[in-house]
């Protein structure tokens, strides 16, 4: 079985983001770069499920669509243990390109089991796992908070309201993950950083589509009000404001 | 022409969010001078189904299918994109849930349609086409361009005002086409808790971090929750620690829920976790630490050890309550 992560370069979840250009792009400077959150983590278990020889694996590899800016993003996911990494060539312009761009990647080449995000943390679409999933027809589960091999079958858990689901899910299928995936994220460890810089990482050029979308601005957060203190010893008075002034209880 | 709404049931109920989708939907279809027509999958009862009517829907069809048992992305998208083009439905909505987000992108490449997913506010604009939308997980918002002529839309949860609108919908019950075979995923468990309040549709969450100490202490969180009628929640090194259940985390990486009112005790107010409760209507905060970043984002703030204030907080709250 082979396994195909694909991985979003966003900023640093700590980052506090600010625009220019008339507030219609992000301002970059000093930002760091970093796999989106459950990239990493759909990563870290694609690993751990190849690290146990009785599941079957092949091999990870990453796929990013993203410009030359973004392989320190591609090459940490190799120090982190990815085999090998392709990157399509072309600015993400919304998510419909880039599920195009992936979909391609998974005509030229297949995998078995493919890892998305539930969502990116820059633009929070949600949009590219199962957008994937319907270009190549393929099956796909959301909401993954597991994934396991026994004997050879894939076996899914999916969070629904209130509970979980344990689906057995047919070869290929995109999961697309959330919460429960893996514990921790894998850390690069010297070794697989030296080794990283002789991966094989391979570019190819995007297929020529239009976008369905555009942010055309942003705005900040509305600053909210100023925190009201309430005395420590008289927490009475907080239950009195949330009932007469926010009328909220 | 229509707005076409996906409205999710839960054994055959609706809840809140199905009608705040409904009223968005009518909003809407009152911008386009088109009508809404609400679609639902698995059986409803007529006095269930009816309620949509409540919030604007003009048509409601019910879609059945005795072999429906299970949700499958592919199986829905394909209802659904049949209805949008037996329609003409130039705007798709769905709720910004689990389904919805298992099922609108799905519905984007089908039907050929640009995804504004977790819009927060009606159109700033028709032509073109402007939707309001969150991005770097609330630390700003984007006004996002949608240039296809359909448009799908997933609306976030609790972002939108219920309006009652009352009208006589014409209801139809339809057997969905729907062939069995076509479904390749299977699920050979449901593990399920009733009863509980889910923390994604609670108006009220009352939130504990690791100033909370450990997990003996949760005593006065979980009654403040039964007072009030809410959810409980906790911060992301709380589940890890295992003292409260990892469906309680919230944040970035957990949870992302938006409640009429977020208690926050004990949370520092990191960015990764505001990620998750940042649109929160209200939030209170209880720290020791008055520099704390949650007083940031809170209204209403308790500088103070929670293991003092909470008591006495449970205590003003039964005494109000009893009146
Ligand atoms: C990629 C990534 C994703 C993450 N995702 C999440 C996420 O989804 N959710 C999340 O929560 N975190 C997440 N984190 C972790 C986050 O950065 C913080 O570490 C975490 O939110 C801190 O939790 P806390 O506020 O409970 O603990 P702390 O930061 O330790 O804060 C404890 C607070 O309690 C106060 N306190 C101490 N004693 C008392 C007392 N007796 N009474 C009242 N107050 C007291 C302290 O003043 C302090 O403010 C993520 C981190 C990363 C890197």
């Amino acid at each position: 079985m082979k396994i195909l992560v694909c991985i979003s370069n966003v900023p640093d979840t700590t980052t506090k983001v600010k625009f220019i250009d008339d507030f219609k792009k992000l301002d970059t400077t000093g930002i760091q770069w970093v796999i989106n959150p459950w990239d990493e983590l759909s990563l870290t278990r694609a690993l751990e499920l190849k690290d146990d020889a009785s599941n079957g694996i092949q091999s990870v590899t990453v796929a990013h669509v993203g410009l030359v800016g973004s392989e320190p993003t591609i090459r940490k996911a190799l120090a982190i243990g990815a085999d090998d990494a392709i990157r399509v060539n072309a600015d993400p312009a919304d998510a419909y390109f880039v599920a195009v761009q992936l979909a391609n990647v998974l005509k030229l080449d297949s995998y078995d089991l493919i890892f998305c995000g539930i969502e990116s943390s820059d633009f929070n679409g949600s949009s590219v796992g199962a957008m994937l999933a319907e270009f190549l027809e393929y099956p796909s589960v959301s909401s993954v908070s597991g994934v396991r091999i026994e004997n050879g079958v894939l076996i899914i858990n999916r969070e629904i309201d209130g509970g979980k689901e344990i689906l057995t899910v047919p070869i290929p299928v995109v999961a697309i993950v959330q919460k429960g995936i893996a514990r921790e994220p894998r850390i690069a460890a010297m070794r697989g950083i030296m080794m990283a810089r002789t991966k094989p990482l391979k570019v190819v050029e995007p297929i020529i589509v239009d976008s369905f979308t555009e942010i055309v601005s942003y705005e900040m957060p509305k600053p909210r009000a100023a925190c009201k203190f309430v005395d420590p010893e008289n927490p009475r008075q907080l239950i009195e404001l949330l009932q007469n002034e926010a009328k909220i209880i | 022409m229509s707005v076409l709404i996906f409205v999710e049931n839960w054994d055959g109920k609706f809840k809140k969010l199905s009608f705040e989708l409904i009223s968005y939907g009518a909003k809407l279809a009152e911008m386009l001078h088109t009508e809404v027509v609400a679609l639902t999958i698995g059986a409803v009862e007529n006095a269930e189904l009816k309620k949509l009517g409540n919030y604007g829907a003009a048509r409601i069809i019910n879609a059945v299918n005795d072999k429906i048992n299970v949700f499958d992305s592919q199986a829905y998208t394909s209802i659904i994109a049949g209805f949008a083009r037996q329609e003409a439905s130039t705007i798709v909505a769905l709720s910004n849930n689990n389904m919805g987000k298992a099922i609108a992108p799905r519905l984007s490449v089908q039907l050929k349609a640009g995804l504004g997913a977790g819009v927060s506010k009606l159109p700033l604009g028709l032509n073109p086409f402007i939707v309001y939308k969150k991005v770097y997980s609330g630390n700003a918002f984007s006004h996002l361009v949608i240039k296809t002529e359909i448009k799908i839309l997933t609306l976030a949860q609790n972002s939108f005002e219920l309006i009652e609108t009352p009208n006589n919908a014409v209801i139809s019950t339809i057997t969905a086409e729907w062939n069995p075979e076509s479904i390749r995923t299977r699920v050979s468990e449901v593990q399920k808790q009733s009863g509980k309040i889910l923390l994604t549709d609670a108006d009220v969450v009352i939130s504990g971090g690791r100033g909370m100490k450990s997990s003996d202490n949760w005593g006065p969180i979980v009654e403040l929750a039964e007072l009030l009628g809410a959810a409980t929640a906790c911060s992301r090194p709380v589940s890890d620690e295992g003292w409260r259940p990892h469906d309680e985390h919230t944040g970035q990486t957990g949870k992302i829920i938006a409640p009429n009112l977020y208690f926050a005790i004990g949370i520092s107010g990191a960015t990764q976790h505001l990620a998750g409760v940042s649109s929160s209507k209200f939030i209170v905060a209880i720290n020791t630490d008055k520099d704390a970043p949650i007083f940031s984002a809170a209204q209403y703030g308790i500088v103070g050890d929670a293991s003092k204030v909470l008591p006495k907080l449970v205590e003003a709250v039964k005494e109000i309550k009893g009146k």
